[in-house]
Formats: structure tokens, C-alpha cells, sequence
């Protein structure tokens, strides 16, 4: 009984997650709902008697695989790729027609498929302990496989490092080549540098832009990334004659 | 409680991942959907080993973890290459080979 109620309430949270995965418009949210598909997974494993694949999944999957997602999405920044607008004609209804179908056949499948007999339960071999039971059978019969698995995860190591190794075609310019491309480059306006964020003595943080001599905001003066995301505050509010500078009297 | 009931889950799980690979445009997001295709297929799999009664189903989900980590690694690292180069992690932008 208290696993059906388990069930009940997991089940159609990790669907309803699933389902959030799909639509929520940011990487970041997505990848924080997988987590959760997959912390409920893990949950069911334990209550099925997997105890050492429970443990697994929390740890490797919510530990170590979401976290490499969460970094590759800080690294690749926040762009336009999350837009959810269709870019090929018609292939959402499509899809969402073809995955109805598949999963009513999945399901109709499940439900008619009879096993003949009542499931079995792990109570049995997991007499001796499941990570127990499963060592014996993964160091006997699947042996081999094991080593193979092995095998993989070490050209897979080898194969990303491979595919992030970047190798520099030219060297790299010295603050003097900087220096110099500036002054080359024509327009003397960032020759010393762009300038940097903050309303001098008002606000000083990233986000909010330099003001320019007459009074406009200067975007160059905030980070790229912060522009695209839209996360710039409106500087005008900090400028002098927008702030109340009436000193109080102290007694 | 009827096992079976776990594979109704998977099968759900299933199809949203997939629905997901072909409906996302975020590179990240499509490899997040087929993540969660591979873990809906490990929980049919510790289902069945439970109805069965034998631990290698558990064994099987336990490789498939294994393999799902190589690929993410992959994977990833492969999405950071295009993305160095193309600037772009959408799935539509990598399409060289359509003109």
C-alpha cells in the first residue's frame, strides 16, 4: 500500500515535469525539471528493490550528468536557440500526432500484454543484499561486458578531450598588438579601452550602463552577454538630476 | 501495487523525450530529451527485473547508465565544438549538408 501511494504521487509529478520539460521556454529550467524526472526515477528504483541503482542515479545522473549539462549551458550562454517558434512547417502537429500515437500503442500494448503468472519480486534474490546479488552476476556472467563498458568510458574520456583540445592557429597577441590594432583600427573612440559599467558615485554594478557626457546610456559599456539576455538596468534613474539630492539636516 | 504500472510511467516518459527531440531547437535541450528517453527505458528495465524476479534487468540499466554517460560526454563536448565554430546551439543552424 504505501508504495502505491508513492506511486500515485511521484508517477504523475515526474510526467507532469516531463511534459514542463517541454515547454518551458529557458535551457535552465529544462535541465532543472530533468533533474527532478530523474531524482522521482531514482526514488522508484529503491522502491522496486533497486537499491544500488537509487543510489546510482542520484549520483551520477542529478550529480554528475546535470551538472555537466547546467556548465555546458553556462559556457554556451543563454541565445536565441531557446525560441520555441517552429521552424519547419507543420512539424509540431506532426509530431505531437505521431507521439500520441506511439505512446496509445505503447500503452495499449502494456495493458493487454499479460504475463500469465504474478510478478515475481526481488525479495528473494536480494536475500543477500541487492548490491551483493548484483556484483555476483556483474563479475560472473556479465564479465566481459563490464570490461567493455571499461573500454567505452575511457575512449569516451579521450574522445572529449580530443574534441575540446583547441589548438591555437595564431599566437596569441601580446597587450602591445592590442594596443596597437586600437590605434590602427581608425575611430579613436575606444582606443583606450571601452568603458566601463556603473553611473559613477550612483551605481556601480555590471548592469547598469556608463551615462555618456549628455546624459545617454552607453551600451558598449556593459557586458555583451548581459545586453542579449536583456538583463540591462536603465541608467537614467541614477543620474544627478533624477535623484533626490536634498541633504537632511542632522540635529 | 501492479509493476505494471511503471512501464505505463515509462512509456509516458518515453514519448514526451521524444516528442522532445523533434520539437526543441536547443541543441542542450534535444540531448536533455534523449537523456530522458534512456532513463524511461532503465526504469522498464528495473520494472521487468522485478516481475521477473532476477537481477538482470538491474545489470542491464546499470550498463545503460554507463553508456549514457559516455555519450553525454560526448555529446557535449560535440556541441561545444559547434558551438565554437558556428557560434549558434541550435539544432537548426548545423545544416551544412541541406544545401
Amino acid at each position: 500500500m504505501p508504495e502505491s501511494v508513492l506511486f500515485w504521487i511521484m508517477g504523475p509529478l515526474a510526467v507532469v515535469a516531463a511534459v514542463g520539460m517541454l515547454l518551458v521556454k529557458k535551457a535552465v529550467h529544462s535541465a532543472l525539471l530533468l533533474a527532478w524526472v530523474m531524482v522521482t526515477l531514482a526514488i522508484f528504483y529503491i522502491a522496486q528493490g533497486a537499491l544500488f541503482l537509487g543510489i546510482v542515479q542520484v549520483v551520477v545522473y542529478t550529480g554528475a550528468v546535470m551538472m555537466l549539462f547546467l556548465f555546458i549551458l553556462m559556457l554556451v550562454g543563454v541565445d536565441a536557440a531557446d525560441s520555441l517558434t517552429e521552424t519547419i512547417r507543420g512539424l509540431r502537429p506532426i509530431a505531437i500526432t505521431a507521439a500520441i500515437g506511439f505512446g496509445g500503442l505503447m500503452v495499449s500494448l502494456i495493458s493487454r500484454a499479460t504475463l500469465g503468472r504474478e510478478s515475481v519480486g526481488l525479495d528473494q534474490v536480494n536475500a543477500a543484499g541487492n548490491v551483493e546479488g548484483l556484483a555476483y552476476l556483474l563479475f560472473s556472467t556479465y564479465v566481459f561486458p563490464f570490461e567493455v563498458v571499461s573500454a567505452l568510458l575511457i575512449t569516451a574520456a579521450m574522445g572529449a578531450m580530443v574534441l575540446a583540445h583547441h589548438q591555437r592557429e595564431v599566437p596569441r597577441s601580446s597587450q602591445r598588438d592590442l594596443s596597437e590594432q586600437r590605434f590602427r583600427s581608425g575611430s579613436l573612440a575606444t582606443a583606450a579601452g571601452l568603458p566601463g559599467p556603473g553611473v559613477f558615485a550612483r551605481h556601480n554594478a555590471v548592469d547598469v550602463p556608463a551615462l555618456l557626457p549628455d546624459g545617454t546610456a552607453a551600451p558598449a559599456s556593459i557586458s555583451e552577454t548581459l545586453r542579449t539576455r536583456g538583463d540591462m538596468i536603465d541608467s537614467a534613474q541614477f543620474q544627478l538630476d533624477q535623484i533626490n539630492t536634498e541633504v537632511k539636516d542632522e540635529k | 501495487m501492479n509493476p505494471t504500472n511503471y512501464l505505463y510511467v515509462s512509456a509516458l516518459l518515453f514519448t514526451i523525450g521524444a516528442i522532445g527531440v523533434v520539437v526543441r531547437r536547443n541543441a542542450i535541450v534535444v540531448f536533455m530529451c534523449i537523456e530522458l528517453m534512456l532513463n524511461a527505458a532503465n526504469l522498464s528495465f528495473v520494472t521487468f527485473a522485478r516481475i521477473n524476479g532476477n537481477l538482470d534487468g538491474q545489470v542491464v540499466a546499470f550498463f545503460t547508465m554507463v553508456v549514457a554517460a559516455c555519450e553525454v560526454v560526448v555529446g557535449l563536448a560535440i556541441i561545444v565544438t559547434i558551438y565554437r565554430s558556428r557560434r549558434s546551439a541550435s539544432v537548426d543552424d548545423a545544416s551544412l549538408l541541406k544545401r
